[in-house]
């Protein structure tokens, strides 16, 4: 009895509240935009009893999914974001590794403190970490002053408002991400494996390659997936660090609800996005559920 | 003890060097007197007076706090309940979906997340203000706690549950008195977590909130669209100081403790 309510309470409250809503949104994007509150029509009026459901029912179609594909606006923007995402995952993980690897082999007592340090800016405000870029990133900011300075460059860089800007943010923001799962991974590994293939007659890059990489693949698929899947769907770096050349999703998405108001495009463009996301999603859900098993 | 490769130091060096610099400029220009953020102009602390006389941005942090400290609690029993669940509930039906829909939060991007919990909202007619917001937040910050928390749950041993069982506890005994102290570290690293990523959260909140309930993340978000601002810089300073003496004092308070639990279970060996 006790058990059944320990595990209806957190089911019930998911499902309303995650579950459901995705179902809302998945009507939404069948139903046409109005002038009106709420701002699309048909609405369930279940007064009416199965009348009221019939009418609902056949006034959904796949219209704004057909508009979708017509304007090439949103396409680009899918294919843009999934680009944006894979080269800043791989910038994460080759900056990542290393660190993630020099914690990993430091001094024992040392590693509370490196584990702090990357801890800290994952607590501290992701909007405050973005905002941090602008003031650097800008004509007159801190990089451009301190390169001038040097005489490195006789004009400033123009980065804020690129896409170098978007995928400086997201590899700074995104980094502890990638680090905490590499390193949890890297931690485990036994160092004697590595003398072993060393002993053996490997080199040292080759029993890195051979060994140390294997045995962190979880971790490298963990850091990955957390890296990927939300910059896919990222709104704020893009929206204060990209210029008009960035086009992504997330940024479409809001501008749909926000200025255009047209919640039921705004719907069609997260069903799509979702779509494409359900299978990193699942891969990486499967993952954690793997490590949890190895662990248990 | 192992020496310390060049290479690794400097991967070390220049890692830490790109997570902290920011924020160190951040910090440093906060106290600019110059109204053009980036131009020095001597040490000021004005800004910090400017903001603490704006109106609009105490209403947003009273607003934030409030919303922060209602769903990280909620979302620190809900998380605790479902981890215990998950790792020792044994098998259920939906158990796979379960597991899914509690951990997909945690990638899920916000837009979608944000999105959908509004649509919700308006069909069943609820008005947007902080009970939204806290609702929102309470369901993608559970997911959080879940982890941390069945983290701890699978790692410690289980014999102790049992023996306290077996010693005649009813379950809800044996879980305050066993299980719950020995998870207790992590579901208050829980309820941090939930807590700054409340505090945190533009992008939920934005959707969620109604007009007479604007958080502090949405304010510095419009403050921020058009440009850097002094005020944003010693605002989001202040936040990294909180934060910063926040992680100092539950690292070292943890370590404390573990070295404590460490020490007594010496001498109950000896």
């Amino acid at each position: 009895m006790r058990r059944a309510v320990l595990i209806l309470l957190p089911y019930t409250w998911l499902a309303a509240l995650f579950l459901v809503p995705f179902l809302i949104v998945i009507k939404i994007s069948l139903s046409d935009t109005a002038l009106a509150i709420p701002p699309y029509t048909p609405t369930l009026d279940l007064t009416q009893g199965w009348e009221g459901i019939r009418t609902w029912w056949a006034g959904l179609d796949f219209e704004n999914f057909v508009f979708l594909t017509e304007d090439d606006l949103y396409w680009k923007a899918y294919l843009s974001s999934l680009k944006i995402a894979v080269i800043s995952t791989l910038i994460t993980l080759s900056i990542g590794y290393p660190i993630a690897y020099g914690m990993a082999r430091a001094p024992e007592e040392w590693r509370p403190t490196l584990m702090m340090l990357v801890i800290l800016p994952f607590w501290t405000s992701f909007l405050i970490r973005v905002y941090a870029w602008k003031a650097i990133l800008s004509k007159e900011g801190f990089l451009n002053q301190i390169l001038l300075a040097t005489g490195l460059i006789d004009d400033p860089l123009i980065i804020l408002n690129t896409n170098t800007a978007v995928y400086i943010g997201i590899v700074y923001t995104y980094l502890p991400f990638m680090i905490l799962p590499l390193y949890a991974a890297l931690e485990k590994l036994d160092g004697a494996l590595l003398e072993a293939a060393e002993d053996l007659g490997c080199s040292r890059l080759s029993a890195f390659w051979l060994v140390t990489v294997p045995l962190s693949k979880q971790g490298i698929i963990a850091g990955c997936f957390l890296v990927f899947i939300p910059v896919v769907g990222e709104f704020v770096i893009p929206a204060l660090l990209g210029g008009s050349e960035t086009l992504m999703i997330g940024k479409v998405l809001w501008e749909e609800f926000f200025s255009n108001r047209d919640w039921p495009v705004a719907s069609a463009v997260a069903v799509i996005l979702l779509a494409i996301l359900i299978i990193p999603i699942v891969l990486f859900l499967k993952n954690e559920e793997k490590q949890r098993e190895a662990e248990g | 003890m192992r020496r310390v490769s060049w290479f690794n130091l400097t991967s070390l060096t220049f890692g830490f060097a790109f997570l902290y610099l920011p924020m160190v400029v951040l910090v440093v220009y906060s106290f600019n007197s110059n109204k053009l953020v980036t131009v020095w102009a001597g040490f000021s602390t004005k800004w910090y007076g400017e903001l603490f006389r704006n109106e609009a941005f105490l209403d947003a942090a009273w607003v934030t706090l409030r919303v922060a400290l209602l769903s990280s609690t909620m979302a620190t029993v809900l998380g605790t309940m479902a981890a215990y669940v998950l790792v020792r509930g044994g098998k259920f039906f939906g158990r796979t979906l379960f597991s899914g829909t509690l951990y997909a939060p945690l990638v899920m991007p916000d837009v979608i997340l944000g999105l959908s919990l509004l649509l919700l909202f308006i069909s069943i007619g609820l008005d947007r203000g902080m009970v939204t917001i806290v609702l929102a937040h309470t369901t993608f910050a559970m997911s959080y706690v879940a982890v941390v928390v069945s983290s701890r749950l699978v790692s410690f041993d289980r014999a102790l549950e049992e023996a306290a069982l077996d010693l005649g506890c009813t379950p809800l005994d044996a879980f305050r008195s066993v299980t719950l102290p020995i998870i207790a570290p992590a579901v208050i690293s829980g309820w941090l977590l939930g807590f700054t990523l409340s505090l945190d959260d533009l992008v939920i909140a934005s959707f969620t909130s109604g007009p007479s309930s604007t958080t502090l993340p949405i304010k510095i978000f419009s403050a921020v669209r058009l440009g850097v601002s002094p005020e944003i810089n010693a605002l989001s300073s202040i936040l990294i100081g909180i934060v910063t003496v926040g992680v100092l004092t539950f690292s070292i308070s943890s370590k404390r403790a573990i070295m404590k639990r460490m020490r007594e279970e010496n001498r109950a060996e000896t």
